[in-house]
C-alpha cells in the first residue's frame, strides 16, 4: 500500500475548529507590471483567479505564473515568512506575500500588488536590493570585541541582558520597513529603519564593544535624526518588531550615551 | 560571456556555504555564488537548535552524542565522521557564540540547552538536554550571525548567480575540478568561474515532494550538476519526513515543541507514541515518529473528517513558556490555520524535510569520484553532501551542527588546497553546455508546461516513495518519472527575455528535480530492506548482511544517448559500535 495522499484540495466534510469551510472564490489580482525589455513604462494588469481564501497571496501569484503568464516575475523562497524574499506592496501596504492570506485583505475588491517603494524596479515586483543591503553593511552589523577579551568558553550573558535586544534579532532583512518610510522614499541617502534595527541589535547587546562607533555612524546627517516617527515601519514589519521604538532607543542612547 | 578567476569558489550561501566562506576568505581569494541573497537561504527556516554536548544543564559528553547519531542513523552512519561531528560540536557552538549568536541563556548566563528527538543520556537511558537554541529560530540566528561575520570579513558575494554546470578536466586520467558556469539572473549573462577549488554548499532537494518543509528554491542544483558530470550520489533513497509539518501545507513545526513538553495525540486524544517508543515517547527519532503517525492514520485513528492528520498538543504548556520558547511556530499556527495553540491542538502530518544522501565526501569535505578516489579541487558540505554523518536518518539539531562543522572543514581544506594548487585548464568552450541548455528552453516550441510536470512529479513522489514504500509503489514512481523526463524534452517557457527570467530558472530547476527523483527511486527500489527513513513494507526488517552499505548512484549514458542510473555500493565505516536493534 502506498503512503496515503493527504493533500486533497477538494476535501469535503465537517469543518474543524479553526477550519471554516471555505469554497473557492474568484478574486482579481491587479499587478503592477514593468519589463524594460518590452516597454519603458509600467502598467497595471488584471488577472482573475479561483482561489481558496485561506491561501496566501503568494499562492495566487504562483497560480498566475504557473498556469497563466510565465513572465510574471517576483522573488520568493521559503513561503512562510522566514526568508524575507517576497516583501511587496499589497493593497497599498507593505507585507510579505507568503504571510498574507487572501481572506485577510478583502477579496471583494481587486487586490493591488506593487513592488516595494523607494528602490529601483528592475522587473515587475523585483527591485534593486543593493542600496538596502549597503545601508545595512554601513552600520557595522556584527559583534565587535577586543581580541584580548576572547574567552575560552562562551561569554556569559544574563537572560535579562539577552532579552534587552531580543526584539531586533528577529529582523529578516525583507525591507518592508525601510521601503514603507516616507523619509526613505524622498531621500535615498537615509539609512532607513532596517539598518537602524540591526545597529540596535548590537548597540544593546551586553557583549558588544563598538556601541560608540555605531552611534557616531547613526549621528550622521543621514542617520537616525531623519526619522519622523510616522510608525509606518512598525506597521509594516512582518516579524512584529517594534521598529519605531528601537529607533527611539537609539536616539535616546545618542543623547544620554547610555545603552 | 565573462570569465572570472578565483582561488576558491563556493556555491551556495546558506549555513554551510557562509561558514566555509568565513574560513576560505581568510586564506584565499574567494567568491560565493548564490542563486538567492545569502539571508534568504533555507538555513534560516531551521528552528529547534544545534546539538553539542556542552553539559551546561546536565551531565553529557560527546561519546553519548556519537552513539545517538549512529543509532539514529540506523547504523548506516560512518562512525569516524560521527565522532568528528560530536567532538567538534562543542567548539562549533562556542565559535558561533563568539561570532555573536544570541543563544538563549541559563540563569547563570551560560548557553541554555533543551531536549530533542533521539538525543539521550548514556546510550538511550532517557532524553538529555543537548540542543543549544535561540527560541525556535535557531537557524535564523545562525544564518544572520554567519552573514554578519561574512560582512565583517569582507566576503565577496555574487548574489542571484545560478550555478548550472560543474567543469571537470581530466589530467593524466584523473578528473579534476576546473570551475563552474553560472547564469546571472539580473542580466541573463553567462559567467565562467575558473577556480582552483570549488565547494558545493547548495542545500537540499525537497521540492520533488509536494508536502514539504523545503523552500521553493530547494531543487538539488548542486547534486544535479555533479551527477550530470559522471560523479556519484550517495544514499539518495534516504529522505527524512519530519513528523510535524502543518497539515496540508508542510510548514515545519519544530521538534523543540515536543522537547518543551508537547504531545502527539490521535482522534481519541491518546498519547499514541507511548505504544511505539516507551522510553523516548514523543522524542523518538523522526523516522520512528513519522511511521507511527501514519500507522495511526491508516488504522483509523487520524483526526478530522478525512482522518488524515494527528494533533500536536501544546495546550497543557503555560502560555508564557510558548511565548518565550516557541514564538514563531505558535505564530505560524495562528497565521496559517487560524488556531490558537494556547487552547487548541494543532493539526499536523509528516512533511518531506531533509536529504540524508547527497554528494559523497570524506571528512575533509573532499568529493569522491568513486568509493575511495578524491576529485582534486572539489568539495561539498551541508545538506548537499553525504559524509555520512546522518546515515539512514538524521537526528534533529544535527543538521545545524553538520553545516557548521563540515562547512568549516571544507572551507579550510579547500583554501589550503587552492593555496598550493595551480589552476586546471578549462575545457574547450566551457560555457557550451549551459548556453545550449538555456537556448533550447528559450526557443522551445513544445507543448509541455513546467508547472504541470512538476505537479505530477510531486504527486507521484508523495504517493509512492514517501514514508511507506513497496516494490510496486517505487516501480510506479520510476515509470512515472521516466514518462515525465520524456515529456520534459518538450517543455516550453513563456518568458523569452534575458532579464530576471525566473520562468527559465524554474524550468532548469525542474530538470534537476527529475534527475534526482529518478536516482532516489532507483536507489530505493534496489534497497530491499527497511532502515531509518527508508521503509519497505515488503521488506520490513533491517538486513545488515546484504545492505549494511552505502548506495552509490552513477549516471550512465548509452551509445544511443539513453540515460540510466547505475548502482554500486560502498562499505560503512564502523569503529566503536556494533549494530543493535533500534528501540526508543
Amino acid at each position: 500500500m502506498a503512503t496515503p495522499v493527504l493533500d486533497k484540495a477538494d476535501a469535503a466534510g465537517q469543518p474543524e475548529p479553526g477550519f471554516a469551510d471555505s469554497p473557492y472564490i474568484t478574486v482579481t489580482f491587479r499587478v503592477r507590471r514593468f519589463n524594460p525589455e518590452v516597454a519603458a513604462e509600467a502598467t497595471w494588469e488584471d488577472f482573475q483567479l479561483e482561489i481558496d481564501p485561506k491561501e496566501r497571496v503568494l499562492d495566487g501569484l504562483h497560480k498566475i505564473k504557473w498556469d497563466v503568464d510565465g513572465t510574471l516575475t517576483f522573488r520568493r523562497s521559503c513561503a512562510h515568512g522566514i526568508c524575507g524574499s517576497d516583501a511587496m506592496r499589497i493593497n497599498g501596504k507593505n507585507r510579505l506575500a507568503c504571510k498574507t492570506l487572501i481572506k485577510d485583505i478583502n477579496p471583494e475588491k481587486p487586490i493591488t500588488i506593487e513592488p516595494i517603494k523607494g528602490l529601483t524596479v528592475l522587473k515587475d515586483l523585483v527591485v534593486d536590493m543593493e542600496p538596502f543591503f549597503q545601508a545595512y553593511r554601513d552600520v557595522m552589523p556584527f559583534l565587535v570585541v577586543k581580541e584580548t577579551n576572547e574567552p575560552t568558553r562562551e561569554r556569559y550573558q544574563s537572560p535579562e541582558d539577552r532579552e534587552r535586544f531580543d526584539d531586533t534579532t528577529k529582523c529578516i532583512l525583507c525591507a518592508a520597513c525601510t521601503s514603507s518610510c516616507p523619509v526613505f522614499w524622498n531621500d535615498g541617502q537615509y539609512f532607513g529603519p532596517a539598518a537602524i534595527v540591526n545597529a540596535h541589535r548590537f548597540i544593546f547587546d551586553s557583549r558588544d564593544e563598538a556601541g560608540e562607533q555605531r552611534l557616531e555612524i547613526l549621528n550622521d546627517r543621514d542617520g537616525v535624526w531623519r526619522c519622523r516617527t510616522t510608525f509606518n515601519c512598525t506597521d509594516a514589519c512582518p516579524r512584529g518588531i517594534e521598529v519605531t521604538k528601537a529607533i527611539q532607543e537609539v536616539k535616546r542612547a545618542l543623547i544620554t550615551r547610555r545603552y | 560571456m565573462k570569465i572570472h578567476k578565483y582561488d576558491t569558489v563556493i556555491v551556495g550561501a546558506g549555513g554551510a556555504g557562509m561558514r566555509a566562506a568565513i574560513e576560505a576568505t581568510k586564506r584565499s581569494r574567494t567568491a560565493v555564488l548564490t542563486k538567492l541573497y545569502p539571508t534568504r537561504s533555507h538555513t534560516g527556516a531551521a528552528q529547534g537548535g544545534m546539538a553539542a554536548a556542552l553539559a551546561n544543564v546536565e551531565e553529557d559528553n560527546w561519546e553519548w552524542h556519537t552513539f545517538d547519531t549512529v543509532k539514529g542513523g540506523d547504523y548506516l552512519v560512518d562512525q569516524d565522521a560521527a565522532e568528528i561531528l560530536a567532538k567538534e560540536a562543542i567548539d562549533a557552538v562556542l565559535d558561533l557564540e563568539k561570532m555573536g549568536l544570541p543563544f538563549n541563556r541559563t540563569p547563570n548566563g551560560t548557553i541554555d540547552q533543551r531536549r530533542f528527538g533521539g538525543h539521550s543520556r548514556n546510550h538511550g537511558e532517557a532524553p538529555v538536554r543537548r540542543s543549544c537554541y535561540a527560541a525556535d529560530r535557531t537557524g535564523h540566528m545562525i544564518l544572520q550571525t554567519l552573514y554578519q561575520n561574512c560582512v565583517k570579513e569582507g566576503v565577496e558575494f555574487f548574489n542571484e548567480f545560478y550555478v548550472l554546470d560543474q567543469l571537470i578536466t581530466e589530467v593524466d586520467g584523473v578528473k579534476r575540478s576546473a570551475g563552474v558556469v553560472a547564469y546571472e539572473l539580473a542580466t541573463g549573462e553567462i559567467h565562467v568561474f575558473q577556480a582552483k577549488a570549488v565547494i558545493y554548499a547548495s542545500g537540499g532537494t525537497g521540492k520533488f515532494f509536494k508536502v514539504t518543509s523545503n523552500a521553493h528554491t530547494l531543487t538539488g542544483d548542486g547534486q544535479a550538476a555533479v551527477y550530470r558530470r559522471g560523479l556519484p550520489l550517495e544514499d539518495m533513497e534516504f529522505f527524512q519526513f519530519h513528523p510535524t509539518g502543518i497539515w496540508r501545507m508542510g510548514i515545519l513545526l519544530t521538534e523543540g515543541a515536543r522537547g518543551e513538553g508537547g504531545i502527539l495525540r490521535n482522534k481519541d486524544g491518546e498519547r499514541f507514541m507511548e505504544k511505539y517508543a516507551p522510553v523516548m515517547k514523543d522524542l523518538a527519532s523522526r523516522d520512528v515518529v513519522s511511521r507511527s503517525i501514519y500507522t495511526e492514520i491508516r488504522e483509523g485513528r487520524g483526526c478530522g473528517p478525512e482522518g488524515d492528520h494527528v494533533y500536536l498538543d501544546l495546550t497543557h504548556l503555560p502560555p508564557e513558556q510558548l511565548d518565550a520558547k516557541l514564538p514563531d511556530i505558535t505564530e505560524f499556527a495562528r497565521t496559517y490555520l487560524g488556531i490558537e495553540p494556547y487552547t487548541d491542538p494543532i493539526p499536523i502530518q509528516p512533511t518531506a524535510h531533509y536529504a540524508m544522501g547527497g554528494i559523497p565526501t570524506n571528512v575533509m569535505g573532499e568529493v569522491l569520484a568513486d568509493n575511495t578516489t578524491v576529485v582534486p579541487g572539489l568539495y561539498a558540505a551541508g545538506e548537499v553532501a553525504c559524509v555520512s554523518v546522518h546515515g539512514a536518518n538524521r537526528l534533529g539539531t544535527n543538521s545545524l551542527l553538520d553545516i557548521n562543522v563540515f562547512g568549516r572543514r571544507a572551507g579550510i581544506a579547500a583554501a589550503e588546497y587552492s593555496a598550493k594548487a595551480d589552476y586546471v585548464e578549462l575545457p574547450d568552450a566551457p560555457e557550451s553546455f549551459v548556453v545550449e541548455q538555456i537556448e533550447r528552453l528559450r526557443t522551445s516550441t513544445g507543448n509541455e508546461r513546467v508547472a504541470t510536470i512538476r505537479r505530477e512529479l510531486q504527486e507521484t513522489m508523495d504517493a509512492n516513495v514517501m514514508v511507506f514504500r513497496t516494490e510496486q509503489t517505487i516501480k510506479t514512481a520510476v515509470e512515472k518519472i521516466a514518462e515525465l523526463k520524456e515529456r520534459y524534452r518538450n517543455v516550453a517557457i513563456q518568458d523569452k527575455g534575458k532579464r530576471f527570467n525566473t520562468d527559465l530558472l524554474e524550468a532548469i530547476e525542474l530538470g534537476n528535480l527529475l534527475d534526482l527523483a529518478e536516482v532516489m527511486a532507483v536507489s530505493a527500489l534496489a534497497r530491499k530492506e527497511s532502515r531509518g527513513g527508508h521503509y519497505r513494507e515488503d521488506y520490513p526488517n533491517r538486513d545488515d548482511v546484504n545492505f549494511m552499505r552505502h548506495t552509490m548512484a552513477y549516471r550512465e549514458v548509452g551509445a544511443d544517448g539513453s540515460e540510466t542510473v547505475r548502482l554500486d555500493y560502498k562499505p560503512v565505516v564502523q569503529t566503536r559500535y556494533q549494530p543493535m536493534e533500534r528501540k526508543y
